[in-house]
């Protein structure tokens, strides 16, 4: 049986001041696995999500969602960006920020109501951080942050999840949290897409993976691909890696 | 009070609540000084539109002066992309450079034009009564009123449609843009309101005054509450306060309004600075004392717990075991009696078992990091409150 493609991106080229970080980058996402994407620092991982939902502006190639472009599919579709890329000092509750999830299904000026807090305070609660839901989000430790922005994509209740780093400092009991739920959203036939920086944990926890570089190394199923030679050649030194059975 | 003295307070209470509302979404977004240059650039636009209008209150010349705000933005915002600079200093390139070209059109045409750079720089919210708006040969009111009025009609109705888009693109942008909510519109929409603010309030209170109103009250609003919808609200309070104890103070000097207003304002954030309940620098001097007392306490318990020997267990003993002085000993040591940590029996110390239990959860809190464990706790210590 054919499987459908979630997101395929063609000869996608982006720069910043002219100086190409992504480039000529091609790529099929299947639907209903869990990909990471890995790479050294500076491969252009975070950029390549960006330019995929529309933040950032490509200089070249073109970027689908199930055949549609982004625009057209972004209910589809829900974002986690780097914890790092807000201010956790803003006035706001951790409730509010998971209603934020809402905004794009409400659209232009209409506000959130009943039923937004309801599916809200359901995300909360799939992230076990209901019981801090009226807190100041400054007042939330690195994990429980990091729960927040994932109850916030939950509550989009999209097909395909885009994650930028949500291991990056959490507790470990915060990270097997995480990658339980990302393992119930595949089982439940949604795509997640995460950028990745711990190497060891790609096999236990990925079934999918897409190597980076600047340019795009290798992309496939973990078992096919994940091997001493692509580590090698995205990272430029000999990498190896002992792979869990 | 006669009619003059409440229009002038009720001028400034207006400029202050239209100041504050984007104000307060520029002190969240780390743009204060961005107001500070639309103020002083938007001179030019001003000359240049009263030249074309030969009239201070022309909706036009607001329009004209308001562009100069947002070409300012844009023109900091070119300057900062090609990465030789940084922002702050793109801004100090950009606002003396329009400012100064104001000030010389000013200068040349001093005759033609009854503006004064002491009038732009403080304004001159003294003479806002004396020039009036007739419609069809009946007084009104004082023009000002009028312009700053509709400006906040405007601006609170904006603020209401678009609060959710606001917070969104303030708080993360990423996520804004990914839900289709264009941060760049958001962003150019929020600088033509405080452009339009700035110079709907230039004539009443100068380009100094603007740019206070615009960042003290919702920089001592920040310091109080948590919540975006309060911080709003209380700015605006904030604002209305100093701009109508600013009057009163100035009434009572003889001195300028606008210069009596910025002080209000500038006294109003020390006030917050120091005596905010909790993010004021004296519940922060005394948070940290009292952290330093709780880590004594607990190094105390470890104490304990680690000894078995009744010698180290000593109350004499604990003094010079754990290296305090006597007055940082009875602090810990009354500390751990008030919450029943330790029994003392002939003078020797014992962990109680609600003790020990503090003890290991403190322990393995520092060790994992973790926070749930320790919720219950954080409401007796100060230490784990973050």
């Amino acid at each position: 049986m054919e499987q459908k493609i979630a997101v395929k991106v063609d000869d996608l080229t982006v720069a910043y001041n002219y100086k190409p970080v992504l480039w000529d980058i091609d790529l099929e996402i299947p639907e209903g696995v869990l990909m990471a994407i890995v790479g050294p620092n500076g491969a252009g991982k975070s950029t390549l999500i960006k330019a995929i939902l529309g933040i950032l502006k490509p200089i070249a190639g073109s970027v689908s969602i199930y055949e549609k472009p982004y625009e057209k599919q972004r209910s589809l579709v829900a974002y986690v960006p780097q914890k790092g890329s807000v201010d956790w000092d803003f006035p706001t509750t951790a409730l509010d920020v998971v209603m934020m999830g809402t905004y794009g299904s409400l659209g232009w000026i209409k506000r959130p109501g009943q039923k937004e807090k309801k599916a809200a305070l359901e995300a909360l609660e799939k992230v076990g951080m209901l019981p801090f839901k009226s807190r100041q989000i400054s007042q939330l430790s690195g994990g429980q942050q990091q729960r927040i922005f994932l109850a916030r994509a939950l509550v989009q209740d999209a097909s395909i999840y885009f994650m930028d780093e949500p291991f990056q400092g959490v507790d470990a009991t915060t990270e097997i949290a995480i990658i339980n739920i990302l393992k119930e959203l595949r089982k439940a036939g949604k795509t997640v897409i995460v950028v990745h920086h711990d190497l060891q944990t790609v096999p236990e926890y990925f079934d999918w993976v897409t190597f980076l570089n600047v340019k795009k190394i290798a992309t496939g199923p973990v078992k096919d691909i994940f091997n001493d030679d692509n580590l090698t050649k995205t990272y430029g030194i000999n990498y190896k890696v002992s792979i869990q059975e | 009070m006669s009619n003059a003295q409440i229009e002038i307070q009720l001028i400034a209470s207006l400029v202050a609540i239209a100041c504050a509302i984007p104000g307060t979404f520029l002190v969240l977004r780390k743009m204060a000084m961005i107001s500070d240059a639309i103020s002083h650039s938007i001179l030019p636009g001003i000359v240049v539109g009263f030249f074309i209008t030969q009239d201070l209150n022309s909706p036009l010349l607001i329009l004209l002066a308001a562009l100069t705000g947002v070409i300012t933005v844009v023109l900091v915002e070119r300057i900062q992309k090609t990465g030789l600079v940084k922002e702050d200093t793109a801004i100090g390139l950009v606002f003396p450079a329009l400012f100064s070209i104001g000030v010389i059109m000013i200068a040349k045409n001093a005759n033609d034009v009854h503006l004064d750079v002491d009038a732009v720089l403080l304004g001159e919210l003294a003479f806002a009564p004396f020039d009036r708006l007739f419609i069809s040969g009946t007084d009104v009111g004082p023009k000002s009123l009028w312009i700053i009025g509709s400006i906040l009609v405007i601006t609170v109705g904006l603020l209401i449609a678009f609060f959710k888009e606001l917070k969104v693109s303030t708080f993360d942008a990423g996520l804004a843009a990914s839900l289709g909510f264009s941060p760049a519109l958001i962003h150019y929409g929020l600088m033509t309101v405080s452009s339009v603010t700035t110079v709907g309030a230039f004539d009443a209170v100068g380009a100094i005054l603007v740019v206070a109103l615009m960042i003290a009250p919702a920089a001592s609003a920040y310091l109080l509450t948590t919540d975006l919808k309060k911080m709003l609200g209380l700015a605006i309070v904030f604002g209305v306060l100093s701009a109508i104890s600013g009057y009163w103070f100035a009434h009572w000097l003889d001195a300028s309004i606008a210069g009596s207003i910025t002080t209000m304002l500038g006294v109003l954030f020390l006030i917050m600075y120091l005596f905010a309940p909790s993010k004021g620098l004296i519940a922060v001097i005394y948070r940290e004392k009292q952290q330093r007392i709780e880590v004594s306490l607990l190094t105390f318990l470890l104490h304990l717990r680690n000894h078995d020997d009744e010698r180290e267990r000593h109350v004499n003993h604990l003094n010079e075991h754990i290296n305090w002085q006597k007055v940082r000993s009875k602090t810990v040591l009354d500390l751990a009696l008030k919450n029943n940590m330790i029994d003392i029996n002939n003078k020797i110390v014992s962990l109680t078992s609600k003790g020990d239990e503090f003890t290991s959860q403190a322990i393995d809190y520092i060790i994992t990091n973790e926070d749930a464990q320790i919720e219950d706790m954080k409401d007796d210590f100060f230490l784990f409150r973050g």
